[in-house]
């Protein structure tokens, strides 16, 4: 067992290698360079390739090259970035290409606050692509986490034919802390189910295995065509409302049938409180030492921690929100999640924001003083 | 044309006071660009070193409209700000001449502002583009750009044992913007002022789109004592690893020719960039550079002894 004292970026780059990742490209972005750098170190040394390219756009597109001709890819960015590669997020879903976009949120809109932490991209993650739309984006909460979830996300990624979202923000991305490599055997690496049909039988998008497709690299003698435009199961264009309908409902399916598998949440203290807090990334740590504080003065705090941003934990907030009098939202935004979160409670329980998008964390005593503020402690 | 004299007498418009590095050459440019075309100027600044230096809260160097736009697009929005002041003047609202200057570095003129650039350029915008080149992301942390010169260490082309730094040979934007055929492209350097100065009254006074390309030496990138920057522009010139020229209406014409060109290694070794390439094992490198300076810098005198 190997432990290490390194940051969150740099936990990314060797976890993402640890899940098999052979190929990155990427544009330097402050708070997400270290990764780039850490990788451009490392992948050479496993035969793997490194591209700086020259702008986001392009790097999601060498991504997707990279993906669909059989290596795990992935690029790392922040907000301004981000928002230049949603374009090919949405190719990505609409060809089923595999791949993992590290988002490292810092303040915003546009160039915004470079250095300084956010959650602001949490609505971008889920709808800053045009269209209907699934997406799968997971929030690190530590250093382990970014390496062990990287892990998930390439996973995710290969078994779902899906791009997905890595968002974590500046603090944990900048955050020095241990890391425990885990051991081999304990590292569940999932590749995607590759075609094994002769190639003059072989479809690309042939679902009669089932909702996800399997894939065959560019290049390994299958006649494959892929566009941004409708298709059907051979790859080619249709405007079919019919092919169109089934083609639109698979993708959404093939997440949201799977959603309990792909959604993970954690909880602290939540055994009996009576009033939760949901947080995720670093501001479920400022939640959690707000409920110790809160604990010693016998108030009963507790956390239920959102890993998984996208799909949505619903049910498991549905579930929490019949025990508890009321949930606080804690996050580095105007309260972006509160519509969804309250959707989810249908009304059980009172839901309060805290929120800050000044480029501070969220501190404990910003969210025990929201407390204060709406009475339900004194 | 304004004497050093004149210059000297004019209100800065670009206010010192702002946070470049020591011996930044981007921040004297943009000083200069500013004399020249005075108070009736818009500046359109990307993402990069000379925008985050002049405009750190709540000061601004700026004694002018800037406009910062994302890394991409100044160029772009340059456009509209023309267009505007065009559809304005058509319609009598205002009168005056207002020079639109959009800036960026090289990364956001070489890279990734490299379509908006061209597009406004095609579109044949009245308005000055000027890249200054200090050839790497240096805002970002000294990444290598599609400007950084061969052999150059950077900390995305590291000079080590596998690699002696950038593998590759620097895109030549300004031929690639003077295809464009537009009516004046330039490269200059900040140590000849009176050159640069010259181009940039050249650039705001012919009517239609004009790029300045200018070499813009910066100590922490490139790895020298900040007092060297101007003496590090002349050896530039002196060795023509840039050539100081313009091309007017398509035909090329040299500003600066050596008596003695000088050997590109006088560069190589004014920098800590290139120090790997001293080395025996590395010797190859010069030569191929020194190769690739002379072949551009003889296809340029014969473009300039044609005229063409």
């Amino acid at each position: 067992m190997k432990e290490l004292v390194i940051s969150g970026n740099e936990a990314i780059a060797y976890g993402a290698i640890r899940a098999g990742c052979c190929f990155f490209a990427g544009y330097p972005i402050t708070p997400s360079s270290e990764v780039a750098e850490v990788i451009s170190l490392e992948l050479p040394k496993i035969g793997g390739r490194f591209i700086q390219m020259e702008d986001e756009i392009a790097s999601l597109a060498a991504v997707i090259g990279a993906s669909l001709t059989g290596e795990k890819s992935m690029t790392a960015t922040s907000g301004p970035g981000f928002s230049l590669m949603q374009e090919h997020i949405g190719f990505a879903i609409m060809g089923e290409v595999p791949c993992v976009i590290v988002n490292v949120q810092r303040g915003g809109p546009s160039t915004g606050l470079p250095t300084h932490a956010s959650q602001g991209d949490v609505m971008q993650a889920r709808w800053g692509t045009h269209g209907d739309h699934e997406i799968i984006a997971i929030s690190p909460s530590s250093v382990q986490e970014c390496y062990t979830f990287i892990i998930d996300a390439f996973n995710l990624s290969e078994e779902f034919r899906t791009p997905v979202i890595f968002l974590t923000d500046e603090v944990i991305a900048h955050l020095r802390e241990k890391l425990v490599i885990p051991e081999d055997n304990s590292i569940n690496v999932i590749n995607r189910l590759k075609s094994n049909v002769p190639p003059e039988e072989y479809k690309p998008f042939d679902t009669s295995y089932g909702k996800i497709p399997p894939l065959a690299d560019f290049g390994s003698g299958y006649r494959f065509h892929i566009t941004g435009l409708t298709h059907d199961e051979t790859g080619f264009p249709t405007d079919d409302s019919k092919k169109t309908e089934l083609l639109l409902n698979r993708l959404r399916d093939k997440i949201i049938d799977n959603r309990d598998r792909i959604v993970k949440t954690d909880s602290f203290m939540l055994e009996d409180a009576e009033i939760a807090i949901i947080a995720y990334g670093s501001v479920a740590r400022s939640a959690k030492e707000a409920i110790l504080i809160a604990r010693d003065k016998g108030i009963k705090l507790g956390l239920l921690r959102l890993i998984t941003i996208w799909p949505f934990a619903d049910k498991e907030i549905a579930d929490m929100a019949k025990n508890v009098k009321a949930i606080v939202l804690a996050e580095m935004n105007l309260g972006q999640l509160k519509s969804t979160v309250e959707a989810a409670v249908k009304g059980t329980c009172d839901v309060f924001t805290v929120g800050r998008a000044d480029g501070e964390i969220v501190t404990p005593s910003n969210i025990l003083n929201k407390l204060k503020e709406v009475g339900i402690v004194h | 044309m304004a004497s050093l004299k004149q210059l000297s007498a004019e209100k800065d418009l670009f206010a010192s006071g702002h946070r470049a590095c020591a011996g930044c050459a981007a921040s004297i440019i943009l000083r200069q660009v500013a004399l020249v075309a005075g108070k009736n100027t818009v500046f359109v600044g990307a993402t990069g070193c000379m925008e985050v230096v002049s405009t750190i809260f709540p000061y601004t160097s700026w004694k002018v409209p800037f406009l910062h736009n994302a890394f991409e697009n100044s160029a772009a929005t340059g456009s509209g700000i023309e267009a505007t002041y065009r559809s304005l003047k058509k319609r009598g609202k205002i009168t005056k001449k207002i020079n639109v200057i959009s800036f960026g570095g090289d990364g956001g003129t070489y890279d990734i502002g490299f379509q908006s650039l061209s597009g406004a350029m095609e579109r044949r915008h009245d308005m000055l583009y000027l890249c200054y080149n200090n050839e790497a992301y240096m805002n970002t942390g000294i990444q290598r750009s599609s400007a950084t010169p061969f052999g150059a260490h950077t900390t995305t082309s590291p000079a080590g044992t596998v690699i002696p730094g950038k593998q590759q040979f620097p895109k030549d934007l300004t031929e690639a913007i003077a295809a464009h055929d537009i009516p004046y492209v330039a490269q200059a350097a900040p140590h000849n002022w009176a050159d640069f100065t010259k181009k940039v009254e050249k650039a705001l006074t012919i009517e239609g789109p004009a790029f300045i390309n200018i070499l813009s030496p910066c100590p922490l990138g490139w790895v020298y004592p900040p007092h060297l920057s101007i003496k590090i522009s002349k050896l530039a010139a002196e060795t023509c690893f840039w050539p100081i020229y313009e091309v007017e209406n398509g035909i090329h014409k040299i500003n600066f020719k050596p008596k003695e060109k000088k050997p590109l290694l006088e560069w190589i070794k004014s920098q800590g960039r290139f120090r790997h390439l001293l080395s025996e094992k590395n010797k190859h490198i010069v030569e191929e550079a020194q190769k690739e300076v002379n072949r551009k810098w003889d296809r340029l005198l014969k473009m300039a002894e044609a005229k063409i």
